[in-house]
């Protein structure tokens, strides 16, 4: 191995955390909508990508990114909302399978719509001005976008956490996510919880997705992919638990990282077989619901 | 008194038994959906393209040109009156559902030939099933497999490039010009292998060192973890064999972490519909090969004619080098019917061998021992200013001329002479 | 008041109604609806993809219909089954009566594999698991290219001819070779309809109906999850292994995650618990995606959309809605 250097290592640690940091993003949506609803959103790596196709068409109206960073999260959040409301409302008490399965129908109907109304090729999405170029951050080049990519993702760690520690409405999800069954004999409009739990869960999906768009370019089919490696990352972290969200995205993205120096076309299975050894040694993962297990 | 037992809406076991027997004469009575036994008047050409898919536009771009040449066709007379008919199917980019609609185009359709697709998987799969039938299959989609034996029969044509061809073009330019410490960055699945493979052979002759070959898996969508590495190994050529979206992010991402400054990047194959996707800031100085590009049409009259013929029948738009593709599939096709003088499949396959065709780009010919059309190579580079149009976007640096040495031989796919 | 209750006559037919009758008799019907069906369908090919697919909904509808377990990784199953019988038949030259038996036993083993790291979640992340695990599998084969072809696939699983005990059939005539594969999903119709009937079936139905009451009845519930898992391996192993002599091919496209989802919206489609809602299933979904296709590209839409109805209008499917609307 050529120029394997401790520098080399580091740089692509520095890779493994940027690469983390969209997991973590991704997975938090799926954690609190599974934490509160008890939902498996199947259609999330649709809101991932239609967020993405906001930022395109907001770009295309004169916009620019620092608008789209607000803009984007606000009006998927809302598309949110209204799926909650009408599509998986009406599923609750029903099984816990069925929601999973409309949401999976639903991605199907998203997909298709986006390359109606955008068209199947997809779109190159530019790096902002500001933020193109390297840096040398010590032990070699990092692209400087990427680092602000982890910056934005912890930003909305911590918004996020002060919103849930902080907040009354943040100590409502957390009872919820622990017992939702008193939070409803409380006297607290569940219905009303689920909504805005979704409607964030999402919004986050899609600031996500805006932000993978200047690294990969944006097409409708960039959900599915990384729908699965969420899955993953659920399951280490443990479902329903936003800490293991966290630890667990960064890890992944990390494995990845390193998989691709050492055995590059081993990088994706090598995820899977991070799974496979946590079901096995710890099924509910790092901080899941151990109810859920067996 | 005994009630009435019978039900509404019940049956006795007798009279479902009588119903169920009419039902099974029925079917085996000579009444069915027939398929037409009437002799066909037209020719029929099927062809299986990804219409759905991420290669929409392409398939579009091929439908449209082997339209033209079917009307071409049509228009000098077709076969002594007997016109051509294209009967085009969505294959869905999936080998299974090719297999599957190639089965209704020979079965159902009963088309006389078969000519398309994308993707090497899907065309393996749809020359897997023409070929234990006996349908003449012409091939538009880049394929190293399609040549060798084990895929190959006599029934199996192939008028697109193929990737030894193709990165032995590129390599020949690429070799001679930017250096001898080459990295490769490889998709891996087959074609990506491929591609390597014929330039790591060019590269023998040029006496280039290859510092190492990162294998990156289809459908990988960043690169952020593998470019640091490669950046490390310094190279003077950077060697991308992948396609499609890979490619489009590939280079995106290596132009954000600067790997132009210090290195040259190639290509095997540069598309014009990924080069529109992805725009010209990640395709700028990026060298590649292609079949076809219009722009030949300074040079040869039959371009020329074909982008005429285009820009008529399609409001003014050229066509690109998928369509060029489906074009000189179909045509050369119905070259040989009008040659040969029948729809007879033998026939038509010795015509088809005995072809010397220039259609679109300059002189062809398919080769006896593997159908591969021996043809030109251009090697392009992606052009942003004196665009005459919003269609040029490369510009021809270099032409590898039509030479078999250039293909692997014979034996090497396993002919047997 | 004073009725006497009479025996029936011995001389009269005893009246059944039709739904008793069909339950009874559902694997022949069943094998009727089945003999007659490429009269109605537009090419054969399409019919015996019908059947195949039928039968891994079939396969899926034995975990999640009747067991109440979902998995969105029915395809290794179904891949793993069809590349067994191709490669048996493409790399060793095997004739297919051996084939097909090692396609089946392709599906039981990868069935207990990923049955056995699974089995003891449930649930939600019985679907993330196994989803998980299938994509796992997909991988590794793609990266086996000296066996299964990589991302170009199988070729060359070419069968022109069936023998079967001195009858030469054709196996290119599309409607010999739809039968052919009709003779085994009848068989496999069979099979099914015997496992439901046995005590083992009604074990199955109680787990899903109430798993602690099966538990304190002394059922090991573990064990009947994972042994009804390893016999949905082995029918989505057969319908697999058919695919494979169908099509001469196996894409990789088979072990993909879409091939799993799509079991799993023809289940739902045609109605899960259900005997016959598979087959019904399967028809709907590949017509569907055949007639659409024929006059938008948009397909997905029209099939997303449906499925999204069925969800939340539908829950029971075509076939189970049809049947609980014509029970007596």
């Amino acid at each position: 191995m050529a120029g394997l250097s401790l520098d080399l290592i580091a740089l692509q640690l520095f890779a493994g955390l940027a690469l983390g940091a969209i997991y973590v993003l991704f997975a938090i949506g799926l954690s609190l909508i599974f934490g509160m609803l008890t939902v498996v959103n199947f259609a999330h790596g649709a809101f991932y990508m239609v967020g993405a196709y906001v930022g395109i068409y907001i770009l295309s109206l004169g916009g620019n990114f620092w608008i789209c960073l607000i803009a984007v999260p606000l009006a998927v959040g809302l598309f949110g909302l209204v799926v909650e409301r009408f599509l998986i409302r009406p599923l609750y008490g029903r099984g816990i399978d069925y929601p999973l399965l409309l949401t999976f129908g639903l991605s199907y109907v998203m997909v298709e719509l986006i390359r109606i109304l955008f068209g199947k090729t997809g779109y190159p999405f530019d790096t902002p001005e500001i933020l193109q170029g390297a840096v040398d951050i010590g032990v070699g080049y990092f692209p400087l976008y990427r680092l602000f990519v982890i910056g934005a993702t912890a930003f909305v760690l911590l918004a996020l956490w002060l919103f849930l520690e902080k907040t009354s409405f943040g100590l409502i999800i957390r009872a919820g996510a622990r017992d939702p069954q008193i939070v409803r004999v409380l006297g607290v409009d569940v219905g009303r919880v689920w909504l805005i739990v979704f409607g964030l869960g999402t919004a986050i999906a899609g600031f996500a997705g805006l932000l993978a768009a200047p690294l990969q370019g944006v097409i409708p089919e960039m959900g599915s992919t990384i729908l699965a490696e969420a899955f993953v990352v659920t399951v280490v972290g443990g479902m329903g638990s936003i800490g293991g969200a966290v630890l667990a995205g960064l890890l992944v993205g990390v494995v990845v990282s390193m998989t691709s120096l050492f055995a590059p076309e081993m990088a994706k299975v090598s995820i899977f077989a991070l799974m496979a050894v946590v079901l096995i040694v710890r099924p509910q993962g790092f901080f899941g619901r151990a109810g859920l297990m067996s | 008194m005994t009630k009435n037992i019978a039900r509404s809406g019940s049956i006795s076991r007798r009279r479902l038994l009588a119903t169920v027997s009419a039902g099974a004469a029925l079917a085996a009575s000579p009444f069915r959906i027939n398929l037409l036994q009437a002799q066909e008047a037209n020719i029929k050409i099927g062809f299986p393209v990804p219409l759905t898919g991420p290669y929409g536009t392409e398939a579009q771009d091929q439908v449209r040109a082997a339209q033209l040449a079917i009307a071409e066709f049509n228009d000098a007379g077709g076969l002594g009156g007997r016109k051509a008919e294209l009967v085009v199917r969505d294959d869905k980019l999936n080998p299974g559902e090719a297999a599957t609609r190639t089965l209704e185009l020979v079965e159902k359709e009963k088309v006389n030939f078969v000519v398309g697709s994308l993707s090497a998987a899907v065309q393996l799969a749809i020359n897997n099933v023409t070929k234990e039938r006996g349908i003449i299959f012409n091939s538009i989609s880049q394929s190293d497999a399609i040549n060798e034996a084990a895929d190959f029969s006599k029934y199996t044509f192939h008028e697109a490039l193929n990737p030894h061809l193709t990165s032995g073009a590129v390599g020949r330019y690429a070799f001679a010009k930017f250096g001898k410490k080459v990295a490769f960055l490889t998709a891996d699945y087959a074609y990506g292998h491929e591609m390597v493979r014929g330039f790591l052979e060019v590269g023998k002759a040029f006496g280039i060192e290859n510092l190492g070959d990162i294998r990156h898996p289809l459908g990988t969508t960043d690169f952020s973890t593998l470019l640091p590495r490669i950046q490390a190994l310094k190279p003077d050529i950077l060697c991308i064999s992948n396609f499609g979206r890979d490619q489009q992010i590939v280079l995106k991402q290596a132009t954000d972490f600067g790997v132009k400054k210090t290195t040259q990047i190639i290509a095997p194959l540069l598309s014009h519909a990924s080069r529109v996707a992805a725009g010209p800031q990640a395709f700028e100085g990026v060298i590649g090969g292609c079949s076809f590009y219009w722009g030949l049409e300074d040079k040869f009259a039959s371009t020329k004619a074909f982008n005429d013929g285009f820009r008529k029948m399609y409001d003014g738009k050229l066509p690109s080098d998928y369509g060029a593709l489906g074009y000189g599939g179909v045509r050369t096709v119905l070259a040989a019917v009008k040659n040969a003088g029948s729809v007879d499949t033998d026939k038509v396959i010795a015509a088809l061998e005995a072809l010397k065709y220039d259609f679109y780009k300059g002189p062809q010919y398919y080769r006896k021992c593997d159908h591969q059309s021996v043809q030109s190579v251009l090697v392009i580079q992606s052009k942003s200013k004196d665009m005459r149009n919003e269609s040029d976007v490369f510009e021809i640096i270099s032409t590898d001329e039509p030479n078999e040495a250039n293909l692997r031989s014979c034996e090497e796919l396993g002919h047997k002479s | 008041m004073n009725e006497i209750i009479q025996p029936y006559p011995q001389t009269q037919a005893v009246p059944v109604s039709w739904f008793q009758f069909a339950i009874l008799h559902r694997a022949s019907l069943a094998s009727l609806a089945v003999l007659v069906f490429p009269l109605v369908m537009p090419f054969t090919a399409l019919a015996a993809n019908i059947l195949i697919y039928g039968l891994y909904a079939l396969g899926f509808n034995l975990v999640y219909g009747y067991l109440g377990l979902l998995s969105f990784g029915h395809a290794a199953l179904f891949g793993t089954g069809a590349y067994f019988c191709g490669i048996a038949i493409a790399h060793f030259g095997l004739p297919w009566f051996a084939a097909i038996p090692l396609g089946i036993l392709g599906g039981l083993l990868m069935a207990a594999l990923i049955g056995v790291l699974a089995i003891r979640t449930r649930g939600i992340y019985f679907a993330m698991v196994t989803m998980a695990l299938a994509q796992c599998v997909y991988y590794l084969f793609y990266q086996a290219v000296d066996w299964t072809g990589g991302e170009n696939g199988l070729r060359g699983i070419n069968v022109r001819v069936i023998d079967i005990f001195g009858v030469r059939l054709d196996f290119i005539n599309p409607l010999t070779r739809y039968y052919v594969i009709a003779a085994f999903v009848i068989a496999a119709f069979f099979v099914l309809s015997r496992i439901l009937a046995s005590p083992f079936g009604a074990v199955i139905e109680a787990v899903r109906e109430n798993e602690t009451r099966a538990r304190a009845s002394g059922y090991d519930v573990t064990r009947t999850r994972l042994i009804t898992f390893v016999l949905s391996g082995g029918f989505c192993g057969l319908a697999g292994a058919l695919q494979a002599l169908h099509l001469s091919i196996v894409p990789i496209e088979i072990l993909y995650y879409d091939t799993s989802g799509e079991v799993v919206m023809i289940a739902l489609l045609g109605g899960m618990g259900t005997f016959f809602g598979p087959m019904v299933g399967a028809a709907a979904f590949l017509l569907l995606e055949n007639l659409v296709s024929l006059w938008t590209v948009h397909w997905q839409l029209i099939v997303g959309a449906i499925f999204m109805i069925c969800v939340l209008f539908f829950p029971a499917g075509i076939w189970g809605t049809l049947i609980s609307r014509g029970k007596p």
